[in-house]
């Protein structure tokens, strides 16, 4: 894909008019069009990088900088559904390594990996400010609290099932 | 409010409508009093008598270092030509925290009123929250509590006709522990990566932009309407002094009820742990408690009586901080769970200052070796060394949180340490 074809729709762009005017300055919303770019286009490539440097009016490194510093923004596509499994202390201590090793069996793969049909992606990650609900996995940013092997399991069969069912 | 205008039965605050369906929405929001007031403060209270209220309330800054918030936005400069800008930190990031969730995704409307208050006090047109980006609910939750309070005009122009007028933005993070610390904030709203500021010159004098900024917790806002409805001296008889208030405490690990309690300032942690949280998932005395959160150096089953207050866990040795405890019982394997933080913190420090980037690897790669057999008697003196010198010498308070939970480990615990050196090397 060429620069030019990597384009926000003109509502977002509109969208983007309005976000900047809530800021002292236009590379306040820098973070917020990540976001946007990252829901349109599902992660962002070098080119959607340089697209978005020239509708702020940032240099390219100002927003690499960010793109890099921050966990949640991916330079990299990942499966439709990004299953991320909280192993900091309060999960820790509720199981969360053995729940992230049950659900790698499950999945077939390693921890970082991506299952070969594109449907899930899983990570392990830091805190995630719910430490009452132990452990904890974010399944594209929706919380699943106090998860279980068998309430994953579930969860990953039925995704199975949907996609089968659309093929 | 609902709250009794009696400080003598007022058990919490924040929490007072947390468990009333459908709060977030402004109708039910007011029935139970939201907003009620604030027709009265922009009407009848002026910058001066509202900062003196929370001065006079004693209220401590509920995101972790305990700063009075009433002295903290007297430094605000006045008429220095430039906008002054009030800040929400629900970074929440601090493992063991998840109190500010709870505010946001159940009472968003509180949150809203103490920001309007707040920045009512400070001469502030534009405020935003800083929400950590995995909180993506709770960003949406505020998000149309918000579109609720401006098609009310309660924020936006004129508020109820009084004149003042305030702008209020939902801005996510996404995903760096550093930026709960309030210069890192700044910097990451500005747009950039979240790497902490040298101080002075202090955000309320030069913050965001260049601008004066307050930079206030979630809760700490959400305290703020109930003592300007019902006086300073009202929230300063609640609690103890120098302690004032409820505070929430967010409890985790090995009890069988974790969540959060709102409870009165000085309530002992026994009694927190055996009469709300239901007690330890196995024994009847903790091995470890993190009292605020993983930074915060370990107290052991001697301090279980402890009484929660900003002083008393200072003078047990440890800080009461956002109010995150983390209870662990016997079958806690305290060398995985200091590896894990060792982790942790090595993860997310920014990498500015030397000390920090340097010091949380080695912590990480020392602990890994001591956790998987690998490690030597010479490990425990080099961790000792590393943590000792990290503290102190950076930018923010990160490296002394990452030296924390390792010093703990090796001053309560020498014998967890050298048990797994034993038995995994031989």
């Amino acid at each position: 894909m060429s620069a030019d074809a990597v384009r926000f729709s003109e509502e977002r762009l509109a969208e983007i008019e309005t976000l900047v005017k809530r800021y002292p300055g236009p590379q306040s919303a820098l973070m917020p069009v990540l976001y946007m770019a990252q829901e349109d286009f599902g992660y962002l490539s070098m080119d959607t990088q340089k697209m978005i440097a020239g509708v702020l009016g940032l240099r390219l490194m100002q927003v690499r900088e960010v793109v890099t510093f921050y966990t949640m923004f991916r330079e990299q596509p990942c499966g439709t559904h990004l299953l991320e499994v909280c192993t900091n202390a309060g999960c820790m201590l509720n199981g969360a390594y053995e729940l992230a090793e049950h659900m790698c069996k499950t999945l077939g793969i390693k921890m970082g990996e991506t299952t070969p049909d594109g449907l899930f992606t899983i990570a392990e990650v830091e805190c995630a400010g719910a430490c009452g609900g132990a452990p904890v996995v974010q399944v594209n940013n929706i919380y699943h609290e106090k998860a279980t092997p068998d309430s994953m399991d579930a969860l990953i069969t039925h995704v199975r099932a949907q996609a089968g069912g659309k093929a | 409010m609902t709250i009794s205008s009696d400080p003598k039965q007022v058990k919490q605050i924040c929490f007072d409508n947390i468990n009333v369906p459908d709060m977030n929405k402004l109708a039910v929001a007011r029935e139970h009093g939201a907003y009620a007031f604030l027709p009265t403060v922009l009407k009848e209270f002026d910058s001066a008598k509202i900062i003196d209220e929370v001065k006079t309330s004693g209220l401590r800054g509920r995101g972790g270092a305990g700063f009075p918030t009433g002295l903290k936005w007297s430094f605000v400069p006045r008429n220095t030509g430039k906008p002054t800008y009030l800040l929400c930190n629900a970074d929440e990031g601090e493992p063991g925290t998840f109190k500010d969730r709870d505010i946001m995704r159940f009472d968003p409307h509180l949150l809203i009123e103490g920001m309007i208050m707040a920045g009512f006090a400070l001469n502030v047109h534009d405020a935003y929250i800083y929400i950590r980006g995995e909180f993506l609910h709770e960003a949406n939750v505020m998000n149309e509590a918000i579109a609720e309070a401006y098609a009310a005009n309660l924020l936006g122009e004129n508020i109820l006709g009084s004149g003042y007028s305030m702008h209020l933005t939902v801005h996510r993070g996404a995903g760096a522990y550093i930026c709960g610390e309030e210069t890192a904030l700044i910097e990451s709203l500005e747009g950039k990566p979240g790497r902490p500021r040298f101080k002075p010159p202090f955000p309320a004098v030069e913050g965001f932009y260049g601008c004066p900024t307050v930079v206030n917790n979630v809760e700490t806002l959400a305290t703020v309407p109930a003592i300007l409805e019902f006086g300073g001296q009202w929230h300063a008889s609640i609690g103890v002094p120098n302690n004032t208030g409820c505070k929430i405490f967010s409890v985790s690990g090995h009890v069988n009820k974790p969540g959060n309690y709102e409870v009165p300032m000085g309530t002992s942690l026994k009694t927190l742990i055996e009469e709300y949280c239901g007690g330890l998932q196995h024994g009847t005395v903790p091995k470890v408690i993190i009292p605020g959160g993983s930074s915060t150096p370990w107290l052991t089953a001697e301090h279980y009586d402890t009484p929660l207050t900003y002083d008393a866990l200072m003078k047990a040795g440890s800080f009461l901080g956002s109010g995150a405890i983390i209870v662990m019982d016997e079958t806690a394997d305290l060398v995985a769970l200091t590896h894990r933080l060792a982790h942790f913190y090595a993860h997310e420090s920014c990498g500015q200052c030397t000390p920090c980037r340097e010091g949380t690897g080695w912590l990480e790669r020392i602990m890994d070796r001591v956790e998987h057999g690998k490690g030597n008697a010479k490990d425990v003196a080099v961790l000792k060394d590393a943590a000792t010198h990290m503290a102190g010498r950076t930018i923010c308070a990160l490296a002394e949180g990452a030296a924390a939970p390792v010093l703990s480990l090796l001053k309560f615990f020498p014998e967890d340490v050298k048990t797994r050196l034993a038995e995994k090397s031989s």
